[in-house]
Formats: structure tokens, sequence, C-alpha cells
């Protein structure tokens, strides 16, 4: 009995986080820019300060970083994922950093050899958005909330339906 | 007739009260909390559709208030937009699909074999399936809903809207597996109700002496053998184009977004008919009863009754005029909704011309059916507005069509179902009906009906459209807003009143005897509630309405053993007793079917493999329900060689 | 401003409206003279006293008359109706001003066609007609489906993505009408409105004249500072504001933002304070809608409202 009120509550709580149509981002996850790019710092070593993105269990926000993806035209180098310009974002090899403020940053900052840096371009509740579509690329957010297909020509199977690859941090090569 | 073996039997009092002791021991209802969950005995389980289904229309009716009350005022802060349309797609999910074809099933199945004097329905574990399909269907959507699961894309959750790309989430799943429960469960009450009168009416009783509500039940439940399976196929394609990724509706990859509304209409049309024609049946028993004469045009009601259920599937485009037609192909779905007005148009003739004749007694069953005309007529003529092209373009998807719907709807449905309630209440419980309380919620009722839906006319033309969470001021739309909440309002409050009249009926009301309101047909031939058995003794029925024109002296049907459940099984067109069957014992299988496929159901929104797995469970129960036993198997048919019936042509009861 | 079936102002309104009112009396007819009969069949009724017959064969008869009659009004409303459909179509004749809708999640983008693409104008929200000129309405969706509905002037038509829709119509009289969605699309489609301008040829004429332009350039110091801010914030990612460095295309085309009336899709009348107030806060006037909540400075949004009034 008492696993079955467990499972209830556990579902509820899911179903709860996975839902919501939050159309701002909740007070206290700005995220300034802090991840750091390397471990190297002044000073005695300290703990680097980590963010979890706030949004990659939200269906509704993982589904307005899909169309964000396109709409500001990420598209045009990472193509659906697979890569071109730009690396691909659906395989297991992250090069900045596969955490949710990692992704944050490589957004807002840009990287050297052609991500451009939007800081200030793209509010942070869209960067959030657009991080937590970003891992459901490789699978890596709950399948339940990861989005389907879009009714467009296809050109890889809904993120719902990827198996999860597990980050491999690769770093520059 | 002539080959029946005709054995004289003396037939005493004795023996009847005997025999009815013996009948009421084999068809004892079950008990205990097992006992309740196997419950197969037609009357319960008609019941608890009916009232299962009551709650849902509460449940519904509170969302509509939550409605009006945010549209109450412009830009009202009362609910965000959000969590308005997940209100508006639950309410009219529930109303259609948890309340109006489940109420109406319940009916069927509770008075079908009353009306047509069987012992029980055919095949009674099939329809306890389909009522715990139905209730953990329900559940399921408010339990979704509190979760914030519930669906939000209008109950009939278009695509590309309620689609893979702008659905995110679980809503659109929740909507599209709630069909399918209330599929199964509308469907498998379709085939007992069709089989019950097909199979099981009592000697005598011809297709054409069959009372009209059974008639109308009928028609009713093989449209929804026809139309059922459209939606199930644009909701089973809905989910796997979100799950799976098929292209069902995508454009780009060779699917439609239109081809959704064409299936979804094909079912959603017959649906409006699959919950009128059911109260066109009421209406013809309540204006017969309450004339004191046999209804007028009998044959002409149920020619209409089956027109209307042909007619029916051939005007879904007319909901979808706005879409962009081809302009011959609109015309011809104009002239087809048209045409629909004349069935219509003759039973309310027939049923003018009953009262006309008849001696009119004025008590609220008939006043509720009175009350039908008022508002079903005027929805019926908005009904040809919104046929016409060019009048549908300017008021489709507006409030025009809102008072439209609930005009139809409420007028011709859900009245003659509160006077069918009112009506048969002394037979559901033994007890009559509060007069004057009944009065007072019916004055409320169709006070505050009017005064909330009528203005909707006026606003829809005035260019409000549907399914807006709130509107600007200064379009002129506020005092007709106010004034729908206000009838709101009153028809909360008519509401209220009525519950409180059954409650205090249930307790205090007059005893009712076995024939309170002087009615024709079978179902008041037998006490007040009637005994599990129904009847006994049967007699032969002679005419339409066998309690005024029958002779006294009918033959009693006899030859039906009394120490188990067993039921006489007559032939579909002339009622020809064709043989003796067992009908099924009380069983607990078929409510684990329903638990273990609602499992099913649910875990496959979340995954496709739950569909293969989760089948297995069900297989399982399916077999234990199945299982045959020998005493079963001994006693399952008799053909007629072996044990016809006998019909006591000489004796009746004392 | 004018949103109703019943006040037509151009030629498709008028005609549905008279077939309306053709409609709305013969059905008032109908419903009182059948509630008549009713209330006398239940006065007889409820006064008789002596024993039913069932001897209904006149009542047969009557019956079978009313059903004709039925048939014969049914018959006469249908011809009506084919005759406004018949009509509503005639309206389609290939030398009209065309124009591109295209509906998005709560907003409507404009377009008028010319041979020559630099002669095509761009706007939002705001649809302005020459009055007594047939235009044909192309309707496109981008998203889901939406409905394009002026009741003063035509039905609606549906905007179905990946279907193609045109919607013939013509104002005859000059003024301001209100349109809104008419098909459930989402969170906002109780705010997805926009304003239909009718206006004298030559009024006209010179609106589009002046729509060709590019964008207005800053006078003022503090309409320089708001360009500034446009250019470096995340304005450009979405709005296009000819002739400056913002070329996005999901959201409005801002370019002569200030020639229009209404901001947020018809939802507020474009006053600067109104304006302040959704750039300070979007979701709070239109919850889910997809302009998103910007990081501004109360001197960077004042700066940036001096900016786009002035982007006549």
């Amino acid at each position: 009995m008492r696993c079955w009120i467990a499972i209830a509550v556990l579902l509820a709580a899911s179903a709860c986080e996975r839902e919501r149509r939050d159309f701002k981002l909740p007070n206290g996850e700005q995220l300034t820019q802090s991840t750091r790019l390397s471990q190297l710092q002044p000073g005695s070593p300290s703990q680097p300060m980590t963010v979890d993105s706030p949004l990659e269990h939200n269906a509704y926000a993982l589904s307005e970083g899909k169309r964000l993806y396109s709409a500001y035209n990420c598209v045009g180098c990472h193509a659906q994922g697979g890569g071109a310009i730009g690396p691909a974002l659906m395989d297991h090899r992250w090069i900045y950093g596969s955490r949710g403020d990692q992704i944050f940053s490589t957004i807002v900052q840009g990287r050297p050899n052609g991500m451009p840096a939007f800081g200030g371009r793209i509010p942070d509740q869209q960067v959030w958005q657009l991080v937590a579509y970003v891992q459901s690329m490789s699978g890596n957010v709950p399948k339940d909330a990861a989005p389907s297909r879009n009714d467009d020509m296809q050109a890889a199977k809904p993120e719902l339906r990827r198996e999860p690859k597990p980050p491999v941090q690769t770093g520059h090569r | 007739m002539s080959a029946t073996p005709v054995v004289q039997r003396e037939i005493t009092d004795e023996a009847i009260a005997a025999e009815r002791i013996e009948l009421a021991r084999s068809w004892a209802q079950a008990r205990g909390v097992i006992g309740f969950l196997s419950e197969v005995d037609h009357k319960r389980i008609g019941l608890r559709f009916i009232i299962t289904a009551l709650a849902f229309f509460a449940l519904g009716g509170v969302l509509a208030a939550l409605m009006r009350i945010q549209l109450s005022v412009p830009e009202n802060a009362f609910l965000g937009p959000d969590l308005y349309n997940q209100i508006f797609t639950m309410h009219g999910t529930t109303m259609m699909f948890l309340f109006a074809v489940p109420v109406f099933e319940g009916l069927g199945l509770y008075f079908v074999p009353l009306m047509v004097g069987a012992r029980t329905i055919a095949l009674p574990r099939l329809a306890a399936f389909g009522y715990w399909m139905f209730l953990f269907g329900g559940v399921f959507l408010y339990v979704s809903f509190v979760l914030n699961i519930g669906p939000d894309n209008g109950w009939f959750s278009y695509v590309p809207l309620a689609g893979p790309e702008f659905g995110p989430g679980k809503r659109a799943d929740t909507w599209a597996q709630l069909i399918t429960f209330t599929e199964v469960a509308s469907l498998v009450g379709a085939i007992v109700i069709i089989v019950t009168i097909f199979k099981y009416r009592r000697p005598g009783m011809t297709l054409d002496r069959m009372p009209i509500f059974p008639w109308a039940e009928l028609v009713t439940n093989f449209m929804i053998i026809f139309a059922m399976p459209a939606v199930m196929l644009a909701s089973t394609a809905l989910i796997l184009d979100r799950l799976v990724g098929t292209h069902f509706f995508n454009q780009a990859q060779g699917g439609d977004p239109i081809l959704y509304q064409h299936l979804f209409w094909f079912f959603g049309h017959p649906e409006v008919y699959l919950i009128f024609l059911p109260a066109q049946g009421l209406m013809s028993t309540l204006i017969q009863t309450f004339s004191g004469r046999p209804i007028v045009g009998y044959a002409a009601l149920v020619t209409s009754l089956v027109a209307t259920a042909f007619m029916g599937f051939g005007l879904w485009v007319h909901h979808m005029f706005a879409a962009g037609l081809p302009e011959i192909g609109a015309s011809f779905f104009t002239a087809a909704s048209m045409m629909i007005a004349i069935p219509s148009g003759v039973q309310i003739f027939c049923w003018i011309a009953t009262l006309w004749s008849g001696k009119v007694r004025f008590e609220v069953p008939l006043l509720y059916a009175l009350g039908y005309f008022a508002i079903f007529i005027i929805g019926g003529m908005t009904g040809l507005m919104v046929a016409s092209v060019p009048l549908d373009l300017q008021v489709h998807d507006t409030y025009f069509v809102v008072a439209h719907l609930h005009y139809v709807l409420i007028g011709g449905a859900v009245f003659p179902l509160f006077g069918a309630l009112h009506y048969w209440f002394p037979k559901f419980t033994g007890r009559m009906p509060g007069h004057r309380l009944g009065m007072i919620g019916f004055w409320l009722m169709f006070a505050g009906f009017n005064l909330t839906f009528f203005p909707m006319h006026q606003l829809g033309l005035d260019g409000m459209p549907r399914r807006v969470y709130t509107y600007l001021p200064g379009l002129g739309w506020e005092t007709l807003n106010l004034a729908a909440t206000a009838g709101a309002v009153a028809m909360v409050l008519a509401v209220v009143s009525i519950v409180i009249n059954v409650i205090v009926s249930m307790r205090s009301g007059e005893v009712a005897a076995a024939n309170p309101w002087d009615a024709s047909t079978l179902e008041w031939s037998t006490s007040s509630p009637p005994p599990p058995y129904n009847f006994h003794p049967a007699t032969v029925v002679a005419s339409r309405d066998p309690l005024w024109e029958d002779p006294p002296d009918q033959p009693i049907i006899d030859g039906i053993r009394t120490d188990r459940r067993e039921v006489l099984v007559t032939r579909l067109l002339d009622a020809e007793p064709d043989h003796r069957y067992h009908s099924p014992l009380p069983n607990v299988w078929p409510f684990m079917t329903a638990l273990f496929v609602s499992i099913m159901l649910i875990a496959s929104m979340y995954t496709p493999w739950a569909v293969v797995w989760g089948s297995i469970p069900p297989t399982i129960t399916l077999i234990a329900w199945f299982w045959p036993r020998r005493k079963e198997v001994d006693d399952e048919t008799h053909p007629v060689e072996k044990a016809r019936p006998r019909l006591d042509e000489a004796t009746g009861p004392a | 401003m004018i949103q109703s079936v019943l006040e037509s102002a151009g030629i498709q309104a008028a005609r549905v409206e008279s077939e309306w009112w053709t409609i709305f009396w013969i059905t008032t007819i109908v419903t009182v003279i059948v509630l008549a009969v009713l209330g006398i069949a239940l006065k007889r009724g409820a006064a008789r006293t002596d024993a039913t017959t069932s001897h209904d064969a006149h009542l047969h008869r009557y019956i079978a008359f009313a059903t004709v009659l039925t048939v014969v009004i049914l018959f006469g409303i249908l011809v009506r109706s084919i005759v406004t459909t018949r009509a509503l179509a005639s309206e389609r004749v290939t030398d009209v001003m065309q124009i591109e809708v295209t509906a998005y999640q709560w907003w409507w983008s404009v377009e008028y066609q010319h041979p020559e693409p630099e002669q095509r104008v761009r706007t939002a929200n705001e649809l302005r007609l020459p009055v007594g000129r047939t235009v044909a309405i192309k309707l496109l969706a981008s998203d889901v489906i939406h409905s394009f509905w002026v009741p003063s002037l035509s039905g609606k038509l549906d905007a179905i993505p990946g279907h193609e829709a045109v919607l013939w119509l013509r104002a005859d009289k000059a003024g301001v009408y209100r349109g809104q969605c008419a098909e459930y699309c989402g969170f906002q489609h109780a705010h997805m409105a926009f304003v239909v301008v009718a206006e004298p040829p030559d009024q006209f004429e010179r609106w589009i004249q002046a729509q060709r332009k590019t964008a207005e350039q800053p006078q003022t110091e503090l309409a320089q500072r708001g360009l500034h801010i446009v250019q470096r914030s995340a304005c450009v990612m979405c709005h296009t504001i000819r002739g400056t460095a913002a070329g996005g295309r999901m959201g409005p085309d801002l370019t002569h933002f200030a020639s229009r009336s209404t901001i947020a899709a018809g939802t507020l009348p474009r006053t600067p304070e109104h304006v302040n107030n959704w750039l300070a806060d979007p979701q709070a006037i239109k919850p889910g809608n997809r302009m998103p909540t910007l990081a501004l400075s109360d001197a960077d949004r004042a700066a940036l409202v001096a900016y786009l009034e002035q982007l006549r």
C-alpha cells in the first residue's frame, strides 16, 4: 500500500513538473555568466559552482526550445542535430560540457571557431529553453517530456524516441 | 406455433408465490465488496451508469460555472488562459463522453429489458465490463486534470494544435486515451442493448409493438457501432503521431490535418444524434403517458428515428464549412443538414397531435417535455441557420453556435432526460418525486437556461468568438455576458433544488404503486422498484400498450426454470419463442479485465510497449472470465426441440 | 470599433446579412406558429373530460399537411441559401488587389503583393483597404489552424497549415472594423485580433506609398538611443525594421509601427504608456504569447518607446 502511495506521489510530482506552462523564468534561476571554462583559478582551489538546467523536465519549455532552435537559426550550423558547419548535437560527444549551465554558457558566451555569442540577444528564459532542447537532442531528458516530431519533413527520429546517449566530455580537439 | 406442445398446468397463487421466492434466490443480487464488483444485474449496472454519468454532469456543470465566472466581466483575471483552456476542454469532453452518451446507455440498460418484458439483458458481464471501463475512464480524466495533465485542445482536439509539434506534454494523449475508454464502454453497451432488443423481447412483442424508447435505443446503438470507430481511428492516429512519430496528419509527409477533421466529425455529428435520439424516445414516452392515450403516428415516429440516424451520417461536413470546401460539396451538405429537420418536425407534429387529442396531466415530467418544445424548436431553427453556408461562415465558432448547440442538446436531450428521471423515479426508488420542489427545479432550470444561453445568440452576431478565455471591454459584450453568468447561477440553483428533491423524496416521498402514472408500458407492470428477476408471472404481449389495451386473460409464459438464471430467447422480428438460455452468474472477471485494460491504456501514453506487455494480463482475465463451468455448459442452450417453453394458453392468474 | 454580423460594411457581409433577415423572419414565424398550436393543444388536452379515442385519421392528415409545409419551407430556405452562396462566389474576379495574410500564434502578418518584390509592403495586425475595390486575401497559417474573420466585411475562412485559402471581399463604407481569429489556436486565441481600415482610394494610395519607405531615422537623442537598444538587444532576433539591422521574421514587422492604431494584435491601443507596459511585461498582458520578457532598465525602455513611436 505504502509503495502504491509512493508511486502515486512520484507520478503526480513528475506530472506537475512536466506539465507546467511557465511563461516567465521562475525567480532565482537567473544564471549570470559564471561557468568557467578553465579549471585553473587564482587562490586556493574551490568547488566550481554548477547550476542544473531548470527546465529539462518541462515539456512546454522543451517544445519552446525546439521552436526557438529553428527560429533563431541554430539549424543553420548544427542542422537538425547531425551537425554541419557546427558540431553534431545529437551524439554523445560534448566539447564544452554537457551540463545545463555549460550549454547555457556556450550559447551566451559563444565559442571559438564559429559559435556566436548570443548573450544579450536571447533572454535568459529562452536560453534555458534552448538548453533543455539541446539536451533532449541526444536523448538526455525524460522521455515523457521530450518533444515529438514536427509537422514537416523528417530528418531524424523524434526526440522522445531517441535512446539516451551518455555524454562523453571530449574537450576541444 | 402449431407445433408447440401445449401442456396445461394449473397455475395457482400459491405456486406463483413459491416460484417468486425461488426466482428471488436464483437471481439474487450479489453482496459484499466482491459481490459489488461482480454485479451483473442490469438494473444495478444501469443505475450505476446513470448515477456516475450524473456525477460527471455535475462536475461538468461546475466547470461551466467557473467559465461563466471568468467571462462575467472583460479581461477578468480569475482563470488564466492555460487553466481556462483545460476547463473548457474538460467541460465539452465530460458532457459529450462522460455524461450524455453513458447516461442514455444506462437508461437503456435499466429500462430496455423492463420495457420489452425480459428477465435481464443479454451479455450482462459485457455490460458490467462496459461500466467499469466508463468509470475508470472518467476517473482517469479527472485525476489527470488535477495533476495538470487535463486536455487543453477542445473536445475535438484538432491537429496540429493537439498534434506532436504544438501539444507538448501528455495532455492531448489524455484526451485520446479517454476516447478509447469511452469508446469501449459505449460499443459494448451498444452490443448488449441491441442483442437484448433483438433476442430478449417477450413473446408477442413483435418489432412493431415495441415501445418507442427501445426503438430509439436500438437506432442509437446502431449509430454508436457505426460512428464510434471513426473517432477511434482519429484518436489512435493522433496518439500514434504524437508518441511514435507517424505522419497521419503531417502535411509535409503526405498526411493532412483536414483528414483528422473528417474522421472526427464523421463521428462527431452522429454523436449529436446519438445523444438526441434516445431523448426523442423519452419524449414519446412522456407525451404518451401524460396525454393518457396511445401516441399518434407510431409508424411515423419510428421511421423518423431511423431516418434521422441515416441522415445523421451524411452531414458531418457542415462542421467544416469554414475550412474552405468546394462550393458544390458545401451545398450538398447544406441540403442534407436541412433535410434532417423533416424527421424532427414529424416527431414534433405527432406529439402535438397526441397532446391535442389526449387528456393532459401537468405533472413535472410533462413540464420537462414541454420545456423541450420551447427550447429545442429554437435550437432547431438556429440549426437551419447554421446549415446555410453563408450564415455559417459568419456565425461558425462564435457564441451563436454555443447558444445553438446548448439549445439543441440541453433542450433536446437534457430536458427530456430530467423529465424521464422524474418519471421513472418511482421505478428506481419505490417512492414518488416531490411535486413542489420538482416544479421549482423545473422553472429555475427553464428560466436559468434561457437567461444563460439566449443572450449568446446576440453575442455571436456581435462577433464574439468561442473558446476565448477573456474579451476586451468596449465591444458591447459586457451586459450580455453578465446576464449569461446570472443565468448560470440560476441553473446551479436549479440543480441544487433537484438534488434536494431527490434526497427528500427518497427518504419521505409517498410510496409508489406499481404504476403510479397510469402508463402503458411493461416496466410499470412490475413492482416499484422491480424485483431482481423483473417479472413473474409474465404474460404474452398482445398490443403496443399492454397495460392499457391487452385483454386481462392474456396467456402466461411458463416453462422457464426458476431454480437457476434462465431466460427465454425469442426470434428477431416476431418475438416467437426460440430457446431457453442460461444467463451468466455474477463474476468478478469483467471488473478485473477492465482494470487491466485501463492500466494498459494509461501506460501506453508513456510507451508503446505497454500495448504489447499490457495485453497479457487482460488476456489472462479474459480466459478466467470465459472459463467454462460444467454447470453452465450443461445448461447453456436448449434447442427448441428439446425444451420449448410452454405458452399456457388457457389459464391466467386467478 | 465595429465587429458585428448585423452591421455590414462590405458587399459579402451585406449579402449574408440580407439572407440572415429572411431566414430569421421565416424561422421566427414558424416557431411562433408551432408554439401557438402547442399551446392550443395543451389547453384542449387539459380541458378534456370525455374519454380519448384512438381514431387518428384526421390527425394523420394534419401531420402530413404540416410535414409537406415543412418540406416546402425548408426548400425555400435552401434556395435562399444557395442563391447567397452563388452571389458570394461571384466576387471571385481576377483583376484584384492581392494581399497575403499569414496567421501566427497569436498575431497576423499582412503582405501587400506586387509584381516587383521591393514594392511589396509588409505590416502586421492591420489591414488597410481601398473602399469599393475587391481584394483577394490569400490566407496562410504558419503553425496551427486559425480563422480569418471580419464580421462587418465577410464570413470567416480558416487558415490551415499546408493549405492555401483565398477570401474575396470588398469594403463599401469607409470606417474601422475589427476582426478576430475564430478558430481556437492556443493560449492567446482570445487576443488575436486585427484592425481593418477601409479608406478612400487616394488615401489608401498615400498610405501604401508611405509604407514602402524604409524606417524613419530617429531625430531626437532619446530615439537615437532607442534605435541603438533595438540593434544591440533581443529585438532583432524576431522583428524587422527595414533600414536598420533588425531583420527577424518571427514577430510583427515594426518598420511603420507608429502608423498602426493597436499593439499586441489588437489588444491595446498604441499609446506610449501601453507600449511601455507591453515592453515591461508582455506576459502579464498576453500570458503565453511569444514575446519574451526583456531585461530592460526603465530608461532604456523609455528610449525604446520614443524610437518606436516615431516609426510612422
